[in-house]
């Protein structure tokens, strides 16, 4: 359940409009069922009582979004940020991706998004609804009828080791700011790193062979905002490289986590929209666990213009050899 | 399409003896684009260079590939060869068929298969090769010298010599490094202040040459010609300007506590104080974490005594920013820490001591006035040990050095010779692995130190040093009489190993310059460009690129001060056409590569472009300042999306290199 209502939203939102604030919303719209919820741009609070919804399925990242519809149209745009989305936010204005004087940013808490796939698995097929009450899921099936779920059992992975629900860009706050969290991200990391070669070769391979290079991850990564993609640029040279291999997936994903490596904020956009469910989310996790232990901890998008390490040197840096060794970032 | 002749050397039997050229050349004539192809015994040579030559001109060659020693050895001649030749010099690639090939296989067909390989990769890159022109960027002529020891001073005096200003910086209150501490010198036994003090005058007096003591060069950027460096000048807290050095003040400083490192903590010296009696500048410097007055602000013992009111409490640190064409790193060495060798028991016995601490106890400007006396207890030791190698030739790891430190036979020799001679009582033994004496006139010192001073040279190590009342029971094997010995010494004296100084480390970060791992500068080429670090306008001067002594520290000085008045002598030099190129169609904007640039050469500018769409669009886009990229490549790199690229080295020809490898 979220600490938010979608009434309260919307007020704020139509109010922003009304005022001239701003002239569009970035917002998530209801689809067909509980659980498919699409981004949207509203332009009237009539768009946005009708379609506009917020809920334990808006798990939407909006950041990527303002570069094209900022250099699309003239005025604001209002965007509701969750506080993971405020990391990718910053990273982008780092990267000087988007004008911050077109955007009107409004931070939404967020008490963790479900995943429709985890309800999937213990409520099983036919879902029709899925309602919020207290810490429960219910969840309303053709077949079995109303399922009760624990809604904590529900969350996505990312949320369930969510890093931060404070904030960390907004013009205003609705709501409660939340706290930086302790969380086990990178567990599963250090359970692959125990692998052997082989062993972890052939989790990589099972996962990745099931890709089927539809590119939603490319494309709704934050990250992944190259003016022309060299996936999508028969003159980078690169393009055929990704398929060369008896698993063509393997190099398209190796290359983009690198194309990705320091910039990407964890926000685990890649992993909630891939329909192979395949846990992109841990190529990028390496790297940022990588980061943090050979260069001291980083974050990504926690503030704007800061230097990643990969992008920096300092004195104390650790040298190469080291880092080889399984050394650490200097104190 | 282009014409691409290749052209493979013999070089001798150097790559023939292993590679069939023959068959390279054969091998070659079949790939795309290729129209000429040949061997020869010594394509260098002038007959050489006309085959290439010829076959330009004849085959109307649009570009071609030398298949022979690395490019550092001869790019640059065949270069020119194409460019007399009328052909673009970037239209020469080079395919290093000896060091990555011959002189690393053994069998003729492995040796034969990777040479045909190399060649073929450097074809596919001289295809998408372009022809290129260099620009031409202008000297700063002014040099920086960092290291004021006999190695930064020598190399200083040579430059302003020839007429170009120099800035000598050195981290001490005082120039003079190690040679300062030393006492007399092998193999002519004078004085090392007898013959460095007037240097170091020199130095002071010289119109060209300005002496920042007590400072450290904290940032570098820019390149050969335009380095820009930032020194800091550390607060001193009095005025050197009017400081006569008159040395009241030392005297009457009532911290006397203060351990003094000249003397390596064998005696104190004030909380200000002047390192010694020669120092340039003879300026006095304040301890800042021993001062009463900079710590609790009472005392100014010093302001009230100073006639020339030079003392300044409030002084800041003080940073000048300065260019020049010319750096030469000369920032010495030290003696290991003995903390690893407890055998020896330096930290037990204040009468074990190191070389150089033994330096200072013959020393007349020494804690104890030149007399050898014991530091326990003040009396003549009548029994002395000297150990060699310590810490030297160490192959155990994280104990010692694996290098020889080349200096400690000597002035062991010199040590047990003096000892010998000044005080013939003395009974002095010498442990020693091997004794290392080549160079001129060393060996008939130490045969001297052996036959006429009767000095003891036992072959082997010594195992244990136990102090025993007010005795040392040293416990050593002697190996070619196969016996155990135990000595009764009185003094212990350890030739500790050298390392380069730490400051080294950072600088040669600063300088983008490349260390071995011992930390020591690695030199362009270990034999023919001993003194130029790999970095373009870096130089190495003295023991910062391996152990050295005296005569030989001075001789490599001037060697570097020769190739710094070669750099300075021109007025401008010709930039590399190797530089970074920015696609602005894609473009991010997003400043990874300006973030990477070492040399600072990325901008960003915000451009129209004009879409199919008929409308127009602005963004952020990179450009590259063509008069300062060096072409490192750090852009091409970091660039998410590509854009950036390395003219003479397009990620496109490194893939086509990859590709000829492995497809």
């Amino acid at each position: 359940m979220q600490s938010v209502t979608r009434k309260a939203l919307i007020d704020r939102a139509a109010a922003l409009l009304a005022d001239g604030t701003v002239n569009r919303v970035y917002g998530w719209k209801k689809g067909t069922f509980a659980y498919d919820v699409t981004p949207a741009l509203f332009e009237s609070a009539e768009e946005l009582e009708r379609d506009f919804v917020f809920g334990d399925f808006c798990g939407a990242n909006f950041s990527k979004y303002l570069i094209a519809e900022t250099r699309r149209k003239d005025g604001k745009v209002l965007v509701f940020l969750k506080p993971c989305d405020t990391y990718s936010f910053n990273q982008l204005l780092t990267e000087h991706r988007f004008d911050r004087e077109k955007v009107y940013a409004v931070g939404v808490p967020c008490e963790g998004m479900a995943d429709i796939n985890k309800i999937r698995e213990l409520a099983g097929d036919g879902i029709a609804d899925v309602a919020s009450e207290g810490d429960k899921l219910i969840v309303h099936t053709l077949f079995d009828g109303d399922i009760e779920l624990d809604a904590a059992e529900c969350l996505a992975e990312r949320c369930k080791n969510c890093k931060s629900r404070r904030h960390v860009a907004y013009d205003e706050l609705i709501g409660e700011e939340g706290t930086v969290r302790e969380n086990g991200r990178f567990d599963q990391v250090e359970a692959l790193e125990a692998m052997t070669p082989d062993e972890r070769f052939a989790f990589w391979q099972n996962e990745l062979s099931r890709c089927i290079r539809c590119n939603a991850c490319r494309d709704v990564c934050p990250a992944c905002t190259c003016e022309k993609c060299v996936f999508g640029n028969p003159e980078s040279g690169v393009e055929n490289k990704a398929i060369s291999d008896s698993f063509e997936e393997k190099m398209f994903h190796i290359i983009r986590a690198f194309h990705v490596a320091g910039r990407c904020t964890d926000c685990g956009e890649c992993s909630r929209v891939c329909p192979q469910h395949i846990p992109l989310h841990l190529l990028n996790r390496k790297f940022i666990h990588d980061i943090d232990r050979f260069y001291g901890d980083y974050q990504a998008g926690a503030e704007v213009g800061s230097r990643a390490p990969l992008v920096d040197y300092t004195l104390g840096d650790l040298e190469p050899g080291d880092a080889v060794k399984g050394g650490s970032a200097h104190a | 399409m282009q014409r691409i002749g290749v052209f493979v050397c013999w070089c001798g039997t150097n790559i023939a003896g292993t590679v069939d050229v023959h068959a390279v050349a054969e091998a070659l004539k079949l790939e795309p684009g290729v129209v000429f192809s040949t061997d020869y015994q010594y394509m260098c040579s002038q007959a050489g260079q006309q085959i290439i030559s010829d076959a330009i001109t004849e085959h109307k060659l649009t570009g071609i590939v030398v298949c022979s020693c690395s490019p550092r050895m001869h790019e640059a001649t065949f270069r020119k060869t194409a460019e007399k030749a009328g052909l673009n010099p970037y239209m020469v690639e080079i395919a290093n068929i000896r060091e990555q090939c011959s002189w690393v296989h053994k069998e003729m067909p492995i040796g034969t298969e990777k040479a045909i390989m190399l060649a073929k990769a450097a074809v596919a890159k001289v295809s998408l090769n372009a022809p290129l022109i260099p620009g031409e960027s202008p000297v700063t002529k002014r040099a920086l010298v960092i290291g004021g020891g006999i190695a930064g001073i020598q190399t200083a005096l040579d430059i302003a010599d020839a007429g170009f200003p120099v800035d000598l910086v050195e981290t001490k209150p005082t120039i003079g490094g190690k040679m300062a501490q030393l006492d007399k010198t092998f193999p002519t036994l004078d004085c090392a202040a007898c013959i460095l003090t007037p240097k170091m005058v020199d130095v002071a007096q010289h119109e060209n040459i300005r002496i920042f003591s007590y400072s450290e060069v904290v940032e570098v950027g820019g390149f050969v010609g335009n380095f820009n460096v930032k020194i800091k000048k550390k607060a001193r807290y009095v005025r050197e300007e009017l400081c006569t050095g008159c040395g009241l003040c030392t005297e009457k400083c009532p911290q006397k506590k203060v351990a003094n490192e000249f003397n390596l903590g064998m005696d104190n010296r004030r909380a200000i104080y002047i390192p010694f009696a020669q120092a340039v500048p003879k300026v006095a410097t304040i301890d800042a974490a021993h001062c009463t007055m900079l710590k609790s602000g009472k005392c100014g013992v010093c302001s009230k005594v100073c006639t020339a009111g030079a003392i300044d409490y409030k002084q800041q640190d003080e940073y000048i920013e300065e260019t020049y064409g010319a750096i030469v790193a000369a920032t010495g060495f030290n003696p290991i820490d003995m903390g690893a060798f407890d055998e020896y028991a330096y930290s037990k016995s204040p009468d074990v001591i190191t070389s150089l601490e033994f330096e200072r106890l013959t020393n007349a400007a020494g804690p104890t006035g030149g007399k050898l006396l014991r530091p326990s207890d003040g009396k003549h030791p009548q029994k002395i040990v000297f150990v060699q190698c310590v810490g030297s030739r160490c192959s155990e790891a994280g104990k010692g050095k694996e290098y020889c430190s080349k200096i400690c036979c000597m002035y062991t020799a010199k040590h047990a010779m003096l000892t010998r001679d000044k005080y013939p009582d003395t009974d002095v033994y010498v442990f020693y692995i091997d004794v290392r004496t080549p160079g001129k006139n060393f060996d008939e010192f130490y045969r001297r130190a052996v036959e006429e001073y009767g000095v003891h040279y036992i072959k082997g190590m010594v195992g244990k040093i136990e102090p025993v009342g007010d005795k040392l029971k040293v416990q050593a094997s002697d190996l070619l009489d196969n016996r155990q010995l135990k000595i009764d010494a009185d003094l212990v004296v350890l030739a500790a190993a050298i390392e380069p100084d730490k400051s080294a480390r950072s600088l040669a970060t600063m300088l983008t310059a490349s260390m071995d791992t011992n930390d020591f500068f690695t030199e362009a080429h270990p034999k023919l460009r001993p003194v130029e670090s790999p970095t373009a306008g870096v130089f190495l001067s003295g023991t910062c690129q391996g152990p050295k002594d005296i005569p030989e520290t001075v001789s490599q000085a001037g060697a570097a001060a020769a190739k710094v008045i070669g750099l300075l002598a021109k007025d401008r030099l010709t930039c590399n056409p190797c530089i970074a190129e920015s696609d602005e169609m894609m473009c991010n904007g997003c400043s990874s590569c300006e973030r990477v640039c070492p040399y600072g050469a990325i901008g960003y500018i915000d451009k129209e472009f004009r879409m199919p769409d008929r409308t127009v669009k602005i963004r952020r886009v990179a450009k590259v300042n063509a008069a300062v990229c060096q072409g490192c490549g750090c852009c091409t790199v970091t660039c998410p999306s590509g854009a950036m690229d390395l003219k003479g080295f397009a990620n496109k020809q490194i893939m086509a290199e990859v590709d000829a490898l492995c497809l």
